[in-house]
């Protein structure tokens, strides 16, 4: 039985058919209808936010820490390209998100009028896939399209585009089961051909290492329980991009650490020196293969990847495996178990052997101070205070960034939300919120850079007035600290507008917004001022003051092979020549 | 693992892939892509090759399906065979596209391009121009006392053949369709 109704209601209607609880959005005149609605219902929840931009990464975070698609509404124009930076974020990490932007009356459109923008022109390189909805009979179909495009083969972020004059008008429903997806049912089921391929090179595997990214966390909780029976029954290391943190627990017995350009030694020593690489949901992201030429040259690779074009885009691979993480790795492990479960244990014995050399490196041991609160430090205690909570952490990006994923342990996927493909500074605050409202019990971090965080700080007002406990740790150096550490590297010391000057001051600005604000700048008192902000039944801005000039290490410079890494005590020797990009 | 890696078709002569994926030399290839004919389709598509940096050298696109709204885009491009394969992977990714086939790697097909030519002139470069026409098979679909519309199909080789031999004798102006191709056989 079809039922007749306005577009704006349709919206709601297929939100709530779509399981949708909350939305993050900000009203204008284009979206007014829908806002209509929303005030008439109590299903779902809107969250206003204070800018666009933060809506949708409200809605990345909640998406990344349920494993749900993330929705946001905002409305024509300004409000659409304000979303534009959080759509590209969403489609560099993945990230299963769905924009509804209001849109001027269909007769107005290419009339330059108020607040018209071309939306769906603006954001079709920024989108898995975008509509612009011309006939309210089509919204609601569209709607559940953009549902299952979002969340179905590689996720991404989509965008639906609806004028006014459809909003108002009436036509039937179409509900979620009769909206035509067949045309987009990306395959899953990995070849089995190849896949015995690669079991039977994990046979002979004698230097084999798992490098794992955010496909597993994209696969769902499944995956990474696969991936967890996978490394203990075979025994070999697994290291992880930044994306795919948590898949398997940093506590676990082989877990190497993550790698990369601010990877750990020998994660990527241990990619550089294996036989066998597998590949499972990662990319080959040039932070992660340092120069190309030179990128693990004496190993099979194997690749497992649910996107075709990800496979061979960078890195030529010996066994591609085009699936979804969690039924390739069903079928790997029936057929290599199957098989007898053999590995090459003696040269398993001597490649640990080899990996256990490499982590008596220490590399991410630091200078430790007695007056100034190294960075490094901050998020060890962070660490130790919080752990065993109930904890999901986000960030900024820049040093902090690197520094909370070497330094911070995540045993579980889904609990570490950061921006890695696009490099959002202002992700952090925003996303914190997102998780918050997904997850209101639990204890949720922004381990921030003070010069991100300004990006977007407006949304503490969000925060406040949705009552979002969210804990902002500010990692305060007053530089853009990634930029002055490059700048210090590479380009002579000279730090051409690298320093953040006129700061606020952040526990005024707390008090400002009605939160709580502390401040630490001694190492002796950062324990007593780390349970003070947890002990805080509400959002909380900690500025910590921290070392001014602290470089984040070990580092690849890029262009440079992961054999060439840079560790903290190299940096003097290192101030030549090298060109990064 | 079996050394011979074999992907079906790589050039018009062979049913097997020779190539090496790592070879450098750029090739020319032509994509059939059919795409739901829906608004902003061909945009998506187009700005897939300008945002990822591949070459366009010819693009045609019409609906072949009027019930099923399917749309059929030939692109002619070039690259290593390593961003020939990207491309194929990128274009068939996308959400409204139904097929990518490689008409240059496939096997053999037929390629033709549709062109109108101006000529204009007088006297003896008339006639040699209404000679080489007919060698050709180019018809007259225009003409006036100093003036001749050439319609030819072909190849593109033969449509540029054709437009070097007319420059000299009064060349005005050409248009033409880009190339539309499909597979030999069945």
């Amino acid at each position: 039985m079809t039922k007749q109704m306005t577009g704006a209601r349709m919206v709601i209607q297929a939100l709530k058919d779509q399981g949708v609880e909350v939305v993050f959005g900000y009203p204008g005149g284009a979206v007014l209808p829908i806002y209509d609605e929303i005030f008439q219902q109590n299903d779902i929840r809107h969250v206003l936010v204070r800018h666009e931009q933060g809506a949708v990464h409200m809605a990345e975070g909640y998406a990344r820490s349920t494993g749900k698609p993330g929705v946001a509404l905002v409305t024509s124009g300004p409000g659409a390209t304000n979303a534009v930076t959080g759509l590209t974020d969403a489609l560099m990490d993945s990230i299963p998100i769905v924009v509804l932007t209001g849109q001027v009356p269909t007769f107005m459109i290419g009339t330059d009028g108020f607040q018209e923008a071309d939306t769906v022109g603006i954001t079709r390189p920024c989108t898995k896939m975008n509509w612009l909805v011309k006939d309210t009979a089509k919204l609601a179909e569209t709607i559940h399209q953009a549902f299952h495009v979002a969340t179905h083969g590689r996720p991404g972020p989509v965008l639906i585009d609806i004028p006014k004059d459809v909003q108002f008008a009436t036509a039937d429903y179409v509900p979620a089961e009769k909206a035509k997806v067949a045309h987009y049912q990306p395959r899953t089921e990995g070849d089995p051909d190849r896949i015995a391929q690669l079991v039977e090179l994990m046979e002979q595997a004698e230097r084999p290492i798992l490098y794992t990214g955010g496909g597993v966390v994209n696969s769902g909780p499944r995956a990474s329980a696969l991936l967890r029976e996978l490394v203990a029954e075979t025994n070999f290391p697994i290291t992880s991009t930044l994306m795919g943190l948590g898949s398997y627990p940093a506590s676990g017995k082989n877990w190497v650490g993550m790698l990369g350009m601010h990877g750990l030694y020998e994660a990527n020593l241990a990619m550089h020196g294996c036989d066998l690489m597998i590949n499972i949901g990662a990319r080959f992201d040039d932070r992660i293969t340092g120069r190309v030429k030179d990128f693990s040259p004496k190993s099979k690779k194997a690749h497992i990847d649910i996107d075709p074009s990800s496979i061979n885009k960078v890195i030529h691979v010996d066994v591609p495996i085009l699936g979804d993480v969690t039924k390739v790795l069903e079928e790997l492990l029936r057929q290599w178990r199957a098989r007898g479960s053999k590995t090459d244990q003696r040269g398993l014995a001597q490649w640990w052997k080899q990996i256990d050399e490499w982590r008596a490196v220490k590399c991410l041991s630091y200078k430790p101070s007695a007056t100034t609160i190294k960075p490094q430090y901050a998020l060890e205690r962070l660490e130790a205070l919080t752990k065993g909570m109930d904890r999901y952490i986000t960030t900024e990006v820049g040093q902090h960034q690197m520094w909370a994923a070497q330094f911070l342990g995540f045993e579980d996927p889904n609990r570490w939300m950061t921006s890695g493909g696009l490099g959002t500074m202002g992700y952090g605050l925003p996303a914190s919120i997102g998780v918050q409202m997904a997850h209101p019990e639990a204890l949720v971090i922004n381990v921030a850079g003070e010069a991100s965080w300004l990006m977007n700080m407006q949304e503490m007002g969000t925060a406040m007035q949705f009552r979002a406990p969210v804990k902002q740790f500010i990692l305060n150096n007053e530089r853009l600290g990634m930029v002055r550490q490059w700048q210090e590297l590479l380009h002579g010391e000279r730090y051409s507008s690298s320093w953040s000057e006129s700061l606020p001051d952040f526990v005024k600005l707390a008090e400002a917004f009605g939160c709580k604000g502390i401040k630490c700048d001694r190492p002796q008192d950062l324990d007593d001022a780390i349970m003070e902000m947890l002990a805080y039944d509400g959002p909380v801005i900690f500025d910590c003051l921290v070392e001014k000039h602290e470089n984040c290490f070990p580092m690849i410079p890029s262009g440079k092979p992961h054999n060439e890494m840079l560790l903290s005590a190299d940096a003097e020797a290192f101030r030549s020549g090298a060109v990064l990009v | 693992m079996s050394a011979l890696n074999i992907k079906k078709g790589s050039t018009s002569h062979s049913a097997y892939d020779l190539r090496s994926a790592l070879s450098e030399v750029e090739e020319s290839h032509t994509l059939a892509v059919i795409v739901e004919n829906e608004p902003g389709v061909l945009a998506r598509v187009i700005g897939l090759f300008s945002g990822r940096g591949y070459n366009i050298d010819s693009l045609t696109v019409a609906e072949v399906d009027h019930t099923g709204h399917r749309s059929r885009i030939t692109i002619v491009t070039r690259g290593t065979p390593a961003v020939i394969d990207q491309i194929e992977a990128q274009l068939s990714r996308m959400v409204p596209v139904h097929a990518v086939q490689d008409l240059t790697a496939e096997g053999p097909s037929v390629q033709r391009e549709l062109a109108l030519v101006k000529v204009a002139g007088r006297g003896d470069h008339r006639i040699e121009a209404l000679r080489l026409a007919e060698i050709f098979r180019a018809n007259v679909v225009d003409s006036t006392l100093e003036s001749f519309v050439f319609e030819m199909t072909g190849t593109p080789e033969k449509i540029d053949a054709f437009a070097e031999l007319m420059r000299p004798l009064g060349l005005v102006e050409i248009a033409r369709t880009g190339v539309a191709g499909l597979k030999r056989g069945v």
